[in-house]
């Protein structure tokens, strides 16, 4: 029984919970100050910023489903980009429609580009895109459906690591390609945009963008929720277990393509609902969210969180994105540099992000005691280094 | 002995004599006609015209091709006729179009332009193309042919009928028969357009076949006319056959061009991945630095344009192969066996190379000029003509490929490297420098990007993105061919070329493109290991 | 798939748990593999009894590691057929298959999961459910963590339970990876130069440990160590060029004139 006790298992309870706490209070705290404090106020906090804590949120959850497959299973995707934006693509079909016919061309049923390109009827995809179940339903079921079709192909045959990288890769770029098409019927180069309203609420009301920033709070705690479920399972364990020899858990009796494909889903997932998330945030989806730099950046912020470490992916995204909102406003030039040197650095002098960077300096300050070195290295054992 | 040389000599001074004789005789009829010029009103310029071609003088060309152009006028002083050209001082240069004596530079306001119109010009073309159809040099009168061909007029074809006897050129000859056929189909009889009909089946050019295509368009539906229309049909038939095969045998050629820049592209990446098992996403960026020191080379010396891409090689190949061993010096060694946080590495080199091309160059793509030697085609027939640049960079590309090859398989440095790349300890053991070997190694992969880069700065755009359009199709052609296999990459390459090439007419460059790589998705998930896999226990 | 719901000791593949009517647990018939047209196995035949202790020698490159692989479906063979019981055909299974069915390898150079604890590798290689909904909800049962216990007093790892894996000593590590098999409770154990880097005590407590074993399980070694083999070995079978050369007790085989020539004789050489 003692054993349980000092478990990695009830040590990573309260990081779980503290977390969560974090998320609650900050979030709380800025619809606090939103709402109550007036404008000029030292303490109010601006719609835009509202709007743009939103967005780094939407990165974290981004950021977690990449942690999911690369941190634990050791899955580097170089294309998650591609589920993020199908998800948004699944919201900007909704919002399209929710114009109605505010458009420029003012017609009911059809999205202006669609007027634009002579079309005269909504192609088969688009049905029921103005109902918001089935948008729901598609944020999960198109990057699900994608990441099961590419990962039951790629895990049964066994593309691995730099391999698997360069294909996934290779898919957002596909997906790339084929979006800028107008004939794909998503609006070609310009992508969805335009938005007015969701659920009925008006975008533009500062009430909605304090809600969808709650919204996206809250979904960010249930994805950080159900990963630390999955990753402290034994399900966490196999994926673990995979992540550093993946033939050997074949010899075990277990059939690793399945939780590959499994947990590729999963992530997609996560990564399909903050894509959703972000579009009507920042008003527009276009196919430059399938770039693949997009999808290296999602990784260059969980290296520098920490991979591994479920709570190093969200800071990851959120130091890495605030940089880069700075860096670009103030010196736009140096900001390649910048990220560049970042991946190189942390590659070369972090290889545990700043999570394992943190839990060295405590390391120091707290040295562990003799008693606490048994369960120490356990603790270690799920942070330890990709081999 | 004497008297045959005498008599010899006898024979080329008479026939001197008897040329100068005429010569000056058609000259002062020449001088004649040009006085006149001045003064003849432009209706009656036609007949003039005619009539100064009609002197067959090598003074001819010189006065109707200034006409022509709008440069020919007289001096008002003396209404002597001049080709006039105005030079840097904003005065005119004169020259005398009868003797080819340059004059003193004028004032405009001292000359005169001899006037002509459109329709006039159309017949100096028509008269001028008539003239080089009797020219010495045969080029001339291939072109000559080709023109009247592409535009027949009366004039043309009647000199045409008394040429053909005489022309000793076989390809003038042929055109010849084209015109005059064509002629005949168009004018002639019903059994002469039949035989004319007959004889033009298998013609590449296209005026052949339009003139076919219309002449049946023109038949009347009447049953007399139905073994000619057969015929034609035929003709057109056999004709289209033909343009079918060119134009596979054309997109087989581009497919193999893109091809050989999808090799030279991948070719190095064959080394540092393939070989040595690193995974360089600064790849393209090697490229990139290639091409632009193929720039930089050109602005260093513009007057040796000519020559400016076979400098280049050699300095792309420094440049990139420098930088390859910096990175590998700097960075790469430190991640040995940790393939993917080398792929994070690599690309965050590629970003801060591609934006220091940016703060140096400039955002805006440069422009890389061509050598002459790289313009124009090799034309194979009318319907097939392959472009210089296509050609070399397959022969480039092959060139590169060998060398290559050559080096891994026979010298010193391969073997170096395919014993580390084998097994790293052992090699160690037999007292192989790995760190110095892989060093190299990421150089010669690098310097090999780098010319690919100079290759590709004649084909595309070169800007700070020209590297990343590359590196994803790269690595599926590595992968494709089979990793660490060079023979396998050229075939992928190839492969994929085509592929793309065959595609695109149908479905357009993106689609194609899209096409071609999800089928390389499939392809490699189907067989993880490529085309061709190396085999063994020690594979895995 | 089958399930197992009871997490049945031996086999979670109840209803397809070999057929040994014959005595036989591993049928090996005319297999052969190549690699590059280098002849691997060359129309090997084996046949292991239910619960025998085999002891398989061999000079490098006789075959021994592909023929493990190709037992535990790492490896597909160009002809032949292999099969577990009577009725179990392993080539039609895939190497996670052929665990469940009840063949456990230990592997030449130790490969436990590093990252995770000493612990958790045992729970890993638990008998029983290996699918996704079950890794997802499960949680140990008293009798899964008293098995678990028992294996780590066996391989005397208890102390480090909690370790990671990665920071064990190579013996520890080669007594992990027995210890792993040990909690799968295979029906059949093919062990791959298990004494490599052990000190003689160990070399000896691992000797005690598979004979033990043999007789509720079948046990196949493949060893070098030649006074290690004698110890153990009740019958032996010596590979040569990817066939059987010979096949016999210790005794037998060193007086068979065959092995003498080629194995022996070259060893002596």
């Amino acid at each position: 029984m003692k054993h349980l006790l000092n478990s990695p298992m009830v040590k990573k309870m309260s990081s779980l919970h503290f977390v969560i706490a974090i998320l609650f209070i900050s979030t709380f705290y800025v619809t606090l100050c939103n709402l109550v404090f007036p404008e000029g106020s030292l303490l109010h906090v601006s719609d835009y910023t509202v709007s743009l804590l939103g967005k780094y949120l939407c990165y974290a959850l981004l950021a977690l489903a990449v942690d999911l497959v690369w941190g634990y299973c050791g899955i580097l995707s170089l294309g998650h980009g591609a589920f993020f934006a199908l998800g948004g693509y699944a919201m900007g079909m909704y919002l399209m429609r929710q114009i109605g016919d505010r458009g420029v061309y003012g017609n009911p049923e059809l999205p202006d580009f669609m007027v634009f390109l002579n079309w005269t009827e909504l192609p088969w995809y688009w049905a029921g895109s103005d109902n918001a179940f089935v948008m729901i339903l598609l944020v999960f079921a198109g990057p699900g459906l994608l990441a099961y079709i590419f990962g039951s192909l790629a895990f049964r045959s066994r593309v691995s690591g730099v391999y698997l990288s360069i294909m996934t890769q290779a898919m957002t770029y596909a997906l790339l390609l084929s979006f800028f098409r107008n004939e794909m019927g998503f609006g070609g180069n310009n992508g969805l945009t335009d938005f007015k309203e969701i659920f009925g609420f008006s975008l533009q009301s500062p009430n909605t963008k304090l809600a969808l920033f709650i919204a996206t709070a809250v979904a960010l705690a249930i994805g950080y929720a159900i990963s630390h479920f999955i990753v402290n399972s034994k399900m966490g364990r196999v994926v673990t277990a995979i992540r550093d020899a993946e033939d050997r858990v074949r010899f075990v009796g277990y059939k690793p393509q399945h939780y590959k494909v499994w947990i590729f889903v999963v992530s997609a997932m996560l990564a399909g609902v903050a894509g959703a998330l972000y579009v009507p945030q920042v008003g527009i989806i276009n196919p430059g969210e399938f770039s693949p730099l997009n999808s290296i950046e999602i990784v260059i912020w969980v290296a520098i969180g920490g991979r591994g470490t479920l709570y190093g992916a969200l800071v990851g995204a959120v130091v890495v994105s605030y940089a880069k909102t700075r860096f670009t406003a103030i010196m736009p030039e140096a900001w390649l540099f910048g990220l560049g040197g970042l991946f190189v650095l942390v590659t070369l002098l972090l290889p545990k992000g700043l999570a394992g960077l943190v839990s060295n300096l405590m390391d120091k300050v707290d040295p562990p005691s003799k008693a606490k070195q048994s369960e120490d290295p356990a603790l270690q054992a799920t942070t330890a280094e990709n081999k | 002995m004497l008297r045959l040389f005498s008599l010899l000599f006898f024979c080329v001074i008479s026939f001197n004599a008897s040329a100068a004789v005429s010569e000056t005789q058609d000259n002062s009829a020449l001088v004649a006609l040009v006085e006149q010029l001045p003064s003849t009103k432009l209706n009656k310029m036609a007949p003039l015209i005619k009539a100064i071609a009609a002197t067959s003088t090598p003074q001819v060309q010189d006065i109707l091709q200034p006409l022509m152009t709008g440069d020919l006028y007289y001096l008002k002083s003396n209404k002597q006729v001049v080709a006039a050209h105005k030079n840097e001082q904003n005065q005119y240069q004169l020259t005398d179009v009868l003797t080819a004596e340059v004059l003193p530079a004028v004032a405009k306001s001292a000359i005169k332009k001899v006037r002509t119109n459109n329709r006039l010009r159309g017949q100096i073309r028509d008269l001028l193309a008539n003239l080089d159809l009797t020219h010495q040099d045969k080029t001339v009168r291939l072109e000559a042919v080709k023109q009247l061909l592409q535009n027949p007029n009366q004039t043309g074809i009647t000199s045409v009928t008394n040429l053909i006897k005489g022309e000793q050129d076989e390809q003038v000859r042929e055109l010849m028969l084209v015109i005059l056929l064509i002629d005949q189909l168009d004018t002639g009889s019903t059994a002469e357009k039949l035989s004319a009909a007959q004889q033009l089946s298998g013609r590449l050019e296209s005026k052949v076949k339009n003139e076919l295509v219309k002449q049946l368009d023109l038949l009347p539906e009447q049953p007399e006319n139905e073994e000619l229309r057969a015929v034609l049909s035929q003709s057109i038939d056999d004709i289209e056959q033909q343009a079918t095969v060119y134009g596979l045998v054309e997109n087989l050629f581009f497919g193999l061009s893109l091809g050989s820049v999808l090799l030279l592209a991948a070719i190095g990446l064959a080394i540092t991945f393939g070989v040595m098992g690193v995974i360089n996403m600064a790849h393209g960026e090697m490229m990139m630095l290639g091409a632009y020191t193929t720039y930089v080379i050109q602005q260093m010396f513009p007057n040796l344009i000519e020559y400016s891409l076979l400098m280049a090689v050699p300095a792309a190949f420094l440049v990139s192969g420098f930088v390859g061993v910096l990175i590998e010096r700097g960075v790469i060694r430190f991640l040995k066996g940790r393939p993917l946080e080398t792929l994070l590495a690599t690309f965050g080199i590629s970003l801060i190379l591609q934006q220091l091309v940016r703060s140096v160059f400039s955002p805006l793509n440069r422009q890389v000029q061509a050598p002459q030697w790289m313009t124009g085609s090799l034309e194979i027939n009318p319907m097939l003509s392959l472009t210089y640049n296509r050609l070399y960079i397959i022969l480039f590309a092959l060139m590169v490929f060998f060398s290559l090859l050559m080096i891994l398989k026979k010298s010193s440095l391969g073997l170096h490297v395919r014993a580390v790349s084998q097994n790293r300890d052992m090699a160690r053991a037999l007292s192989i420098k790995s760190s110095w070997v892989d060093a190299i190694t990421f150089g010669l992969g690098s310097g090999i990007a780098g010319i690919a880069g100079v290759a590709l700065s004649q084909l595309t755009n070169v800007g700070p993105n020209l590297g990343q359009a590359y590196i994803i199709d790269s690595f599926l052609v590595v992968v494709f061919g089979g990793v660490g296999n060079l023979w396998g990459t050229l075939v992928a390459a190839m492969t994929m070329g085509t592929f793309n090439k065959f595609l695109e007419p149908s479905m357009g460059p993106v689609l194609s493109n899209i096409i071609v790589l999800v089928g390389l998705v499939l392809f490699i998930q189907k067989r993880p290991k490529g085309l061709f896999p190396q085999k063994g226990r020690s594979a895995d | 798939m089958i399930v197992d719901k009871h997490g049945s000791p031996l086999s979670t593949l109840k209803s397809d748990s070999p057929d040994t009517k014959h005595g036989m647990i591993l049928y090996v018939e005319d297999v052969s593999v190549s690699f590059d047209g280098f002849k691997a196995l060359n129309d090997l035949n084996l046949y292991i009894g239910d619960g025998e202790l085999r002891c398989l020698i061999g000079a490098n490159g006789a075959g021994k590691t592909t023929l493990m692989d190709v037992i535990t479906g790492k490896t597909r063979p160009d002809t032949g057929k292999v099969s577990f019981g009577q009725q179990i055909d392993l080539l039609q299974l895939d190497e996670s298959e052929i665990a469940r069915a009840g063949i456990g390898r230990k592997f030449q150079k130790p490969t436990v999961f590093e990252a995770l604890s000493v612990f958790e590798n045992l729970e890993l290689s638990l008998a029983g459910d290996k699918g996704i909904w079950n890794a997802l909800f499960h949680k140990l049962s008293g009798e899964q963590k008293d098995k678990i216990d028992e294996v780590l007093t066996t391989i005397g790892l208890t102390a480090e339970q909690h370790y990671p894996a990665g920071r064990l000593s190579h013996g520890q590590k080669q007594w992990l990876e027995i210890g792993m098999l040990l909690a799968a409770e295979p029906r059949m154990l093919l062990v791959d130069e298990p004494v490599a880097g052990m000190t003689a005590q160990e070399t000896e407590r691992t000797a005690e440990l598979l004979t033990s074993l043999a007789g509720k399980h079948s046990v196949v070694v493949v060893e070098h160590d030649m006074a290690f083999v004698r110890s153990i070995a009740r019958k032996v079978t010596v590979l040569h060029q990817g066939s059987v050369l010979a096949e016999g007790s210790m005794d037998e085989i060193q007086e068979n004139k065959d092995v003498r020539e080629v194995y022996l004789g070259e060893e002596q050489a």
